[in-house]
């Protein structure tokens, strides 16, 4: 909490469960753990990227912080004031400093409507100008993501995957928000879109000043924009670190295995591959202990037993192992990250 | 719409269904004869240039019957589609966009689907009083829960879209998530949904008619001049099937056009023409 500058957003415990409905009268039976107590802090300006695979809680973790799904437990903090228990009304002033831009660039735009209709609607719902400064607003917005003002008539079908992520990215700058949560923003465009997709975000955080949550599943990626990365695996939080930390020396096996699971254009180089057996086990019913000791290489009996929490080794560098923090170290004074 | 007009039967079906509604709307322009003017004379008159459907056995031109018939059947099975699309997507949407209301709605409209069509159409129909009216609101509620369904299934789909989730990440409420996102993209499978249900509607009326439970004689709808003819179907068969084929003409058709629009505004049903 002694950061010098106070964080944008900030989560503490976030979690999230979601119920399993079974039977005609909606019993809930049991409760997938898709966020099992997470803290996340972001300085204004930063990128914090976020990896995982899929189903570890990534999404759910992004969409909690810009209110799209109410935690099941945690709190969370915007510009040191709680929103966790904001009701829509309370809430919409502060969705103007939220954004979030998406992963499918075919589902995130109506295709009933306009790109006009579509980049314009944060204004209209939040009552921001009037409808023809709201126009040239659509309009300038386009030139900033590299679009044409004319394309403003047309309908998303008449555009590629990449200028449709550009639609979508000048539909969440339109009310010129403080902080964007990009989910997985680039993962459903080709390789060459990607990187000009990319850079294009770093211009307008440059821009703009925006401080992003960058989900990813793509390393390479997250080392392009990140300034920190954190690691989720099963709904929990294995590793944090300054980016030239985490790929440099990663602590925890699983962010080992992440890494060395890049694709590297060296076919020497490729047989130091550490590949993760079996598949990553259901968040309805984690392994206890730590949850990666399933598929862990270097697993011990306590890592089935004691649940590892994330401590801080390297300055700014925290993990969540027994193997980094032994479970007869004295625990430092627990601090958000 | 170029697509609409390659496909074959989309095209057949809207000249059949085009023709029908022509001599419906246009019933006085194409004969003179009045539709319940009896004449003892010109009874059971086979078809012929000057009665082109034939008479029936109180005399009455057929022609002028089937049309001005077709006028009620038709405005019927709009009527029923006009109420079909304000309650089925009313509570559609609703079912499928809340999910506190989603069980109740849904297992009521189960209730009602659980009866045979007409069985229920006619139960309703006989509690509220045979009459064109009754015969509307009774086959409206009857295909309700249908159209419901329908819409509840696009609204299901469309409700998890990210375009809906950015909406609301604006703090969009529901209602605007309604109607600017959710049943715009609803649209293509509810009208495909209302040609059936017009063409559906058209034939139940025609049964309740025939029942004596639609439109009272003298007044001519296609059910009603089938069931008059029928003791007659040995000596005038004309006079029950002229409307029959108009009837399985005009059902052919709307199917024919829904099966079209079907085609054509699915794209997951790209069928080759």
């Amino acid at each position: 909490m002694s950061a010098p500058t106070p964080p944008l957003i900030e989560a503490v415990g976030l979690t999230k469960h979601f119920p399993v409905r079974t039977g005609i009268f909606n019993r809930s039976a049991s409760v997938v753990r898709a966020v099992d107590g997470i803290d996340i802090a972001i300085p204004p300006g930063e990128t914090l990227g976020l990896v995982g695979e899929s189903g570890c809680g990534k999404t759910t973790t992004g969409r909690m912080l810009v209110k799209l799904i109410d935690p099941t437990a945690g709190r969370i903090l915007f510009e040191g004031k709680r929103i966790e228990g904001l009701d829509a009304a309370t809430m919409r002033p502060v969705r103007r400093h939220m954004q979030i831009i998406f992963q499918d660039p075919y589902g995130s735009l109506n295709p009933r409507m306009s790109v006009q209709d579509t980049i314009a609607e944060p204004l209209e719902i939040l009552k921001i100008g009037d409808a023809r400064s709201r126009r040239e607003q659509v309009r300038e917005l386009l030139e900033v993501v590299g679009l044409a003002p004319y394309h403003a008539e047309r309908f998303p079908h008449e555009f590629s995957g990449g200028q449709r992520q550009r639609i979508g990215i000048a539909r969440a700058l339109a009310v010129r928000p403080k902080l964007v949560v990009c989910d997985e923003p680039v993962s459903a465009l080709d390789v060459s879109i990607q990187a000009q997709v990319i850079n294009l975000l770093k211009d307008l955080q440059k821009d703009f000043g925006l401080t992003y949550l960058f989900i990813s599943h793509d390393l390479g990626v997250v080392r392009h924009i990140s300034d920190r990365v954190m690691v989720m695996y099963l709904g929990k939080v294995v590793e944090v670190a300054r980016k030239r930390d985490l790929y440099a020396d990663p602590q925890h096996p699983y962010t080992q295995a992440l890494l060395s699971a890049i694709p590297l254009p060296d076919p020497k180089r490729r047989s130091r591959r550490k590949v993760i057996p079996g598949d990553i086990p259901s968040p309805a019913n984690p392994p206890s202990g730590c949850r990666f000791h399933t598929r862990c290489p270097h697993v011990m009996h306590v890592c089935r037993e004691v649940e590892p929490h994330l401590m801080q080794g390297a300055p700014h560098h925290w993990a969540a192992c027994h193997l980094v923090h032994p479970p007869s170290t004295p625990r430092p004074a627990p601090a958000s990250v | 719409m170029r697509r609409l007009l390659r496909h074959k039967l989309f095209v057949t079906g809207s000249i059949l269904v085009g023709l029908v509604t022509f001599g419906a709307i246009f019933a006085d322009l194409l004969t003179i004869a009045d539709p319940t003017r009896m004449s003892v004379r010109t009874r059971f008159e086979p078809p012929s240039l000057e009665y082109i459907f034939g008479t029936d056995n109180f005399g009455r031109s057929q022609w002028a019957r089937v049309l001005y018939g077709a006028r009620l059947s038709l405005m019927i099975g709009l009527g029923v589609v006009v109420l079909n699309a304000i309650f089925g997507t009313l509570v559609g949407a609703l079912a499928g966009y809340f999910k506190s209301l989603d069980n109740i709605l849904m297992r009521v409209a189960d209730a009602f689907m659980a009866f045979p069509v007409i069985l229920l159409a006619i139960g309703i129909t006989a509690a509220l009083g045979p009459s064109s009216v009754n015969a509307v609101i009774a086959l409206a509620a009857v295909y309700t829960p249908r159209t419901a369904r329908v819409v509840r299934a696009s609204v299901l789909v469309a409700r998890e879209m990210e375009y809906v989730q950015a909406a609301r990440a604006c703090g969009a409420g529901d209602w605007r998530i309604i109607r600017r996102h959710v049943m715009p993209n609803c649209m293509a499978p509810l009208i495909v949904q209302l040609t059936f249900i017009f063409a559906y509607a058209v034939l139940s009326e025609a049964v309740l008619s025939f029942l004596g439970l639609g439109a009272q004689p003298p007044t001519p709808t296609w059910g009603n001049i089938i069931a008059e003819g029928r003791q007659y179907i040995r000596e005038a068969p004309w006079i029950t099937v002229i409307p029959g084929l108009v009837l399985a003409a005009t059902v052919l058709g709307l199917n024919l056009l829904g099966d079209g629009l079907r085609d054509v505004l699915d794209p997951r049903l790209k069928v080759q023409q």
